[in-house]
């Protein structure tokens, strides 16, 4: 079993990368692997609560953040620093995460056998 | 003129050089990820305050709404939907996007 990490710095919505990274994801824990989800940079908005999108006609996949558990994808890990510069604090996010210093991410991220950077 | 900015304001520096072009009396009108510029706490927040005394703020609706920031509205911007926009363009005239 290989360490995955997904690093998450966009936000959802204005570009794909948020959705074609989720989708990744699924993919990625179908094979029984260790998978780890970093948000950070405007990653943090993936997983803001509230979102109502049917006004701009886009789905919206934020519920799908919340399905992860089902597929065993457990380790949600957010940036403190990436929080802090966007006036949010975890009670604004729609799932249980864990929020790191910059070098317990550091040290997560040296661990890690495979990065992908969406 | 009608400044439109569509970038985050963490993620790109168009909402910066926008405001360092924009004239006293213009409108900024935020849009897609754009809008997160229009959200109380956001590290731009300082910078769109100072910005408000010269320009008019207005940020999309429903690209608040779908990025769960209208609750965090700062109270200097004014939310405006499709049909808004379309009276902003008519009324501000050439539209000047930062891509």
């Amino acid at each position: 079993m290989k360490k995955f990490m997904f690093v998450n710095r966009k936000a959802p919505y204005g570009t794909i990368y948020a959705l074609e990274s989720l989708e990744v994801v699924l993919i990625t824990a179908t094979f029984d692997q260790d998978v780890s989800l970093v948000f950070m940079d405007d990653g943090v908005y993936e997983l803001v609560k509230g979102q109502q999108t049917k006004d701009i006609g886009i789905k919206n996949f934020s519920p799908s953040y919340r399905a992860l558990e089902g597929y065993d994808v457990e380790k949600l890990y957010v940036d403190a620093d990436s929080l802090k510069q966007r006036g949010l604090t975890e009670k604004d996010l729609l799932v249980p995460v864990e929020v790191l210093d910059t070098a317990a991410m550091a040290e997560l991220m040296a661990q890690q056998d495979v990065v992908l950077s969406f | 003129m009608l400044h439109i900015v569509n970038k985050s304001p963490t993620q790109a520096r168009s909402l910066e050089s926008c405001l360092r072009m924009a004239q006293p009396g213009q409108a900024v009108l935020l849009i897609e990820d754009g809008v997160y510029a229009a959200a109380a706490g956001n590290s731009s927040e300082a910078q769109v305050r100072a910005a408000a005394a010269k320009v008019k703020f207005f940020a999309l609706k429903p690209d608040m709404e779908a990025r769960g920031m209208t609750a965090r509205a700062l109270d200097g911007v004014t939310l405006v939907d499709y049909g808004g926009f379309v009276d902003l363009v008519a009324e501000h005239g050439t539209p000047n996007s930062w891509l």
